[in-house]
């Protein structure tokens, strides 16, 4: 599947199509793979209302109303890979700190409390700090609180996500960043997660391990976005083929600033952000598409419902920080700080329904 | 005449059952109320007991409660579901739904089977969802289904009775309550199916994404009515052609 991906990814040639070629593709009401490569193209950001226009239209078909709502929680921000966008990385002098089980179940308590019942937990990659075993404990001690567990932590052998869906967790969050390989080692300096392949076939390991789903993104910026996303929509939708229950979804950040960032970033627009979900959106309809705290409050606002149906609130990318002091330093600046209830306020009055509960663990 | 539906010995006077999944809770009561329906769906997976937005809070008392079995994707799983809707208060009936399909959410027959047979045994009023296949409604008729729930379309798709010979196929061998479940997009299509002798009809995408969501469960509860005072009523003869032929093929009889 990987070769099968980035073969494809590297024919794929988005200045080839034409504003005819976008004009026939949005007269259909189902969109191949070819269909997706027009309309992730130069071609296409001319249509962005028509394609908005039936992106809302499938939303509202495939979702309805609803909107998931869930928040981050980082457990620890040690790390060994040296990723050069990352405010984590090994290199980056910040405040490093790893929540012990009892903090854990604190900041659990704070964030149930709000009515939170789908949570993501996050680490570094560092397995001397963060263990499987101990992700496993706060996993065990997070079915107490929350229905849907899901982890965005490193890449793990099959039988360790079938261990870990054992304890509890039912989603799994790894983004290839990039799939150009070049870059991609350009980008990952070293540590574990430098093997390109072995981060591909994540998703396929999760799922073999008995996850429900998975996620999948690129960090647009990092390398040529139309090429990163149509590689991202290609692996889903041959994932997805090969594990037709696997619930899909799609996350597409922006590099954004981080404490001692030197310039690392190719420029991404509201517009291109727009035009890539929306192009996701058409291509696999039935997949979710998460909104980044990472974007302003205007942007999510309106994006919400339109082509995203997750949503992240009450967000903090330090380590901690929803119950006691943050104990160690963010991975990146969030932009859109708003509380649960604001978010759900937000929801309501755009005539949307907000998730809390959508999920049982079986 | 008392023309009630009859499902698992319970009667009820509204042959129209509304899904609950699309649309926005506070919306449900007066849905509910407009739809003039006595029995709604609920997902399970969005029942969320003592927490926020939870759908088994807007649904008016007096309405029976269908849970559906939604992400289950196999028979073993489905029945969990069904339990623990038991265990939360949600009553004997039960939507089975099996699904291993992401893209086309179509029902999985086989398992769909096996759940039905688990539920029945225990005690459950089943009324699985599945794909219009005869041979499959006959094996639920026989696990202990209290009615068939053919699908019209995917779900969500709107897009009408695509499986209406498949259905009429049912209405005509199958002696309990067939329930069109998905893919209903319009009144007119619940009409027709309705007119075909179907015992009910299931929507719930068409009325979330209606514009007036109060004014399209009322068009649909006239649609329901309609159409099954037409089957009552028995069509009347529908020509082919325009008109008979002018020169019979058979004139030579009389010469």
């Amino acid at each position: 599947m990987e070769d099968l991906v980035l073969q494809k990814t590297d024919l794929y040639d988005y200045n080839k199509y034409t504003q005819a070629d976008v004009r026939r593709v949005l007269s259909k009401t189902q969109f191949n793979e070819d269909d997706f490569a027009i309309l992730l193209s130069p071609a296409a950001q001319d249509f962005l209302e028509p394609l908005a226009q039936i992106g809302q239209r499938l939303t509202r078909q495939y979702f309805g109303n609803n909107i998931t709502l869930f928040t981050p929680l980082y457990l620890a921000n040690f790390c060994e890979n040296h990723c050069t966008y990352c405010g984590f990385n090994c290199y980056n002098k910040i405040k490093r700190a790893k929540l012990n089980i009892q903090e854990i179940e604190h900041e659990y308590k704070a964030i149930a409390k709000e009515g939170l019942k789908d949570i993501l937990l996050l680490t570094g990659e560092a397995r001397g700090q963060s263990d499987l075993e101990y992700i496993a404990s706060a996993v065990r001690v997070a079915t107490k609180y929350f229905n849907t567990i899901g982890i965005e932590i490193y890449s793990l052998d099959e039988h360790e996500y079938k261990y870990l869906h054992e304890c509890g967790v039912d989603f799994v969050s790894i983004y290839q960043e990039t799939y150009n390989k070049e870059r991609y080692l350009q980008v990952h300096k070293s540590g574990p997660k430098r093997d390109f392949s072995y981060r591909f076939n994540s998703q396929e390991r999760a799922l073999k391990g008995g996850m429900r789903g998975v996620a999948f993104g690129s960090l647009l910026g990092l390398s040529d976005f139309r090429k990163d996303i149509y590689a991202t929509g290609l692996h889903a939708f041959y994932i997805q083929k090969i594990y037709p229950w696997a619930e899909i979804s799609f996350s597409v950040p922006r590099i954004r600033p981080f404490i001692n960032e030197v310039n690392v970033k190719t420029d991404v627009y509201e517009k291109q952000l727009l035009q890539v979900m929306l192009a996701l959106k058409l291509f696999l309809p039935f997949a979710s598409i998460t909104i980044s705290t990472r974007e302003t409050q205007k942007f999510r606002d309106n994006v919400v419902g339109l082509v995203a149906t997750r949503m992240s609130a009450g967000v903090s990318v330090g380590v901690g920080g929803h119950d006691d002091e943050q104990k160690g330093d963010e991975q990146f600046e969030i932009s859109d700080k708003r509380s649960i209830d604001e978010i759900h306020q937000l929801l309501y009055k755009k005539g949307l329904q907000p998730v809390y509960k959508d999920n049982i663990f079986l | 005449m008392d023309d009630k539906l009859v499902i698992g010995g319970h009667a009820f006077t509204s042959r129209f059952i509304l899904g609950s999944g699309k649309f926005s809770l506070d919306k449900t009561p007066v849905v509910i109320k407009e739809a003039g329906v006595e029995m709604a769906t609920l997902a399970l997976r969005r029942a969320n007991v003592g927490g926020e937005e939870n759908i088994l809070d807007y649904i008016p008392k007096g309405v029976t409660l269908l849970p559906n079995t939604s992400g289950a994707r196999t028979a073993d799983e489905a029945v969990r579901i069904a339990k623990l809707a038991r265990e939360i208060g949600c009553g004997d009936f039960v939507k089975v739904e099996v699904i291993r399909d992401t893209k086309y959410l179509l029902p999985d027959n086989m398992e769909t089977i096996k759940a039905t047979q688990q539920l029945a045994n225990e005690g459950f009023v089943v009324m699985p969802y599945m794909y219009p296949d005869l041979n499959v409604a006959r094996d639920l008729v026989n696990a202990g289904a209290a009615a068939i729930m053919p699908l019209g379309a995917p779900i969500g798709s709107n897009k009408g009775l695509r499986t209406r010979d498949f259905i009429q196929i049912l209405v005509d061998e199958i002696d309990l309550p067939i329930i069109v479940d998905a893919g209903i997009g319009r009144p007119s299509q619940a009409l027709e199916a309705m007119e075909m002798g179907v015992a009910a009809i299931m929507a719930n995408t068409a009325i979330a994404t209606a514009n007036d969501v109060a004014k399209m469960a009322r068009a649909f509860k006239l649609a329901v009515e309609a159409g099954r005072l037409a089957y009552l009523a028995g069509l009347g003869r529908v020509l082919d052609f325009e008109a008979e032929a002018s020169s019979p093929l058979t004139g030579f009889l009389d010469n």
